[in-house]
């Protein structure tokens, strides 16, 4: 144990240095290869400029690789293997998606996906920003927000493991030790075994992503919310609008965008959303999503590429009108700079 | 104060607010201290009584047999046996007994309880019972009651020691480490040069990188899984070296940070004061040196952001171990490990809420000592750039 903390750390050291030198030393070589003589003032500016046309590519080369290599090859890899047979090596066509479309646990997957989208994002930003314009009227609110914004640090399997026992389930006389059916039986119900009820568990396992992220919610949500110019506020109230109305119609239109965005980000990761469902149900009782199927898929009876292809194709296609959006405004950005 | 005037200083909306507020951390915090409490419960209580009554002691339902007939004195009119419920070394507190098995807690401890037939039983708090009968008793064994005792709050580290020597959580815990330092680390520097050189290097293409680096922030690590896994594992049968490995993950997690890190430390670098980085130029600095001497010391905020977010999101994350790195013992990261005990331990819950709090801890102290730049980065990541 103790060797390994030792490799790590060796590791770590080595990295840092391997990094550093893999920069210094390009830099070095550039210069040697291209040398700024002091009495030729023309090979001199030719050689600046060769210099400034290599460098670049040294700064950018190991991250451009990694890129290449992990993000880029493999979509397009991806995309590929999903016209082949599950071991990579036969060309089948459109089989892999007809089969997608027929299968009864892929719709199952594609129905529980979108009840995530409509109800995850739509939950944390309202949430969010409820408590971001509760905490920014109270002197403790710093604190409120640290504890609701704290889940975020928690694991997903972490939270899966605290939220299982909130509905754990005693059969028969037991003393229930899960919160939920506690309360439920406090109040002369009776108690449910909550993960295994078809099509409410769902809600169950959404519970658990709501209570991690609408904290990041408030959190941009409430910086954004202090953006918002005072006088537009002010006038408000001069005028004698309602706390209400000041917040629906003066405050939300102006963060619009940063709603947008807080949206579009749990969008993402609600797409993507995969620890929460293996650890509580395994995608048993109907809960199965989209990157579970295609994680079983994987390893299913040795693995079948094809299928499970299909399965990251269509995430992939969920995310994509969301990455133009980005490049776009990214674009935009750099445009005005 | 009269509370009807203090409530009228504060205001009722003033009041709701904080109510409000309260009530949501309180429902926030709940589930955390769940499983805290019930990490430190012994096993037995934990099963016995929800952890919310940890601190009042849990009211177990136990049988005790009361003194033979043939112990019975005689006084006055009636007969009697006493004595106590508990047996040598036992104790707590009674709180109900009850004399049939649906209904332990008929009676209250202290009550004189009417068994009918002349009889009548009194258990008190402490055990001890008094039972009479206007009659002599008979048959030969003792009569049995049931009780509903309350035992006192224990806690306990046994869990934690359990989970950390014969679990495997403690090894856990060190492949964690191994896992997370090393991909924090190297994407940082690697990001930073590319981040330098998009944002004050001109050279064509460079806009194009830039488009490319914000798409693939979004691209789901699903879609490259298929490929990798079969990459590493050709690349393991060509040199004959395991296909999961610690440098493999290390890679792994690298790269599927690198395009946050260089979008975060782009916008943060060529916001950067533009004199600062021409001056340097004009004295004479190369490009290694403004970046070392200059840039590296001033994009410290975004560094430290970075870090935070790729050091939860490495230690926090199950896929990318479940696929690139073995499940053998020296291998197994906390999350996985936890995984596995969900599985193999079903309803322990002093090993799995133990094992959580222990998963938990590292990212929960990194969150409160950090937090100030974890908010940086998250503005900076989508406030500004959507």
């Amino acid at each position: 144990m103790i060797s390994q903390v030792v490799s790590a750390v060796g590791v770590v050291i080595a990295g840092v240095f391997i990094c550093a030198l893999y920069y210094w030393l390009s830099d070095k070589i550039l210069q040697l290869v291209f040398p700024v003589p002091v009495d030729n003032v023309h090979a001199a500016s030719v050689n600046l400029n060769r210099r400034a046309v290599v460098r670049p590519w040294l700064f950018l080369g190991p991250a451009l690789i990694l890129l290449v290599v992990y993000l880029v090859y493999p979509v397009v890899a991806t995309f590929v293997l999903s016209f082949y047979d599950r071991s990579g090596g036969n060309f089948v066509g459109l089989a892999n998606y007809r089969w997608a479309i027929q299968d009864a646990q892929f719709r199952q997957s594609i129905f529980n996906n979108i009840l995530w989208l409509a109800v995850v994002p739509a939950a944390c930003t309202f949430f969010g920003l409820v408590i971001a314009v509760l905490t920014d009227r109270i002197w403790w609110g710093n604190l409120a927000k640290s504890l609701i914004f704290m889940p975020m640090a928690i694991s997903f399997v972490g939270a899966s493991v605290i939220w299982k026992f909130i509905y754990e389930y005693r059969g028969g006389s037991e003393t229930q030790i899960g919160l939920l059916n506690a309360v439920v039986q406090f109040f002369g119900g009776n108690p449910q075994v909550w993960i295994s009820l078809p099509f409410w568990n769902n809600f169950f396992l959404m519970a658990i992503l709501i209570w991690i992220q609408t904290g990041f919610a408030m959190v941009i949500l409430s910086a954004a919310l202090r953006g918002i110019p005072e006088e537009t506020i002010e006038a408000a109230v001069i005028d004698g609008a309602s706390g209400w109305q000041i917040f629906w119609k003066i405050m939300v239109p102006q963060i619009w965008g940063t709603i947008a965005v807080v949206w579009t980000t749990i969008t993402i990761l609600v797409l993507k959303v995969f620890d929460i469902v293996l650890t509580m149900t395994n995608g048993q009782w109907n809960t199965m999503v989209l990157a579970n199927l295609m994680f079983d898929w994987m390893f299913r009876g040795g693995g079948d590429s094809g299928r499970s292809a299909v399965i990251a194709l269509i995430i992939m296609a969920a995310v994509t009108p969301i990455m133009i959006w980005n490049i776009r405004q990214a674009n935009k950005e750099m445009g005005g700079h | 104060m009269n509370p009807a005037v203090s409530l009228r200083r504060i205001g009722l909306p003033r009041l709701i607010v904080h109510l409000s507020v309260l009530v949501i951390c309180i429902i926030w915090l709940i589930p955390t201290i769940g499983i805290l409490v019930t990490s430190f419960r012994d096993a037995g209580q934990i099963a016995a009584s929800g952890w919310w009554t940890a601190f009042t002691g849990a009211a177990e339902t136990s049988a005790a047999r009361l003194g033979e007939p043939s112990t019975a004195r005689q006084e006055g009119a009636n007969y009697v046996i006493s004595g106590s419920v508990f047996e040598q070394g036992q104790s707590g507190a009674v709180r109900a007994f009850g004399t049939r098995v649906a209904a332990p807690t008929e009676f209250e401890a202290g009550q004189a309880a009417d068994l009918g037939d002349g009889e009548m039983l009194t258990i008190n708090e402490d055990g001890s019972y008094v039972y009479t009968k206007n009659a002599p008793f008979d048959g030969e064994r003792g009569k049995r009651v049931y009780l509903s005792v309350a035992a006192p709050p224990s806690f306990t580290l046994d869990n934690y020691r359990t989970v950390l020597t014969s679990q495997g959580i403690g090894q856990s815990f060190v492949n964690s480490l191994t896992v997370a330092i090393p991909a924090t680390i190297i994407p940082i520097l690697i990001s930073a040069f590319a981040a330098y050189a998009l944002s004050w290097m001109e050279f064509p293409g460079r806009a194009l990188i830039i488009a490319m680096v914000v798409g693939l922030i979004v691209v789901p690590l699903q879609m490259s899984l298929i490929p990798l896994l079969r990459m590493y594992n050709e690349i393991g049968n060509l040199f004959g070296v395991p296909s999961r490995s610690y440098a493999g993950i290390w890679l792994a997690h690298s790269a599927f940070g690198m395009p946050l890190a260089i979008y975060l430390l782009r916008n943060y670098i060529a916001g950067l004061p533009r004199e600062i980085i021409e001056s340097a130029r004009v004295d004479g600095a190369s490009d290694f040196e403004i970046f070392v001497k200059i840039i590296l010391p001033l994009s410290f905020p975004a560094l430290a952001s970075f870090s935070i977010f790729q050091f939860l999101w490495t230690w926090n994350d199950l896929l990318v171990a479940m696929v690139f790195l073995g499940t053998g013992k020296d291998q197994l990261v906390l999350t996985g490990a936890l995984n596995a005990l969900l599985g193999s331990m079903g309803g322990k819950w002093e090993i799995l809420t133990a094992s959580a709090f222990i998963t938990i801890v590292v990212p929960i102290i990194v969150f409160f000592a950090l937090q100030r730049y974890l908010v940086r980065g998250l503005l900076a990541g989508s406030v500004k750039g959507g």
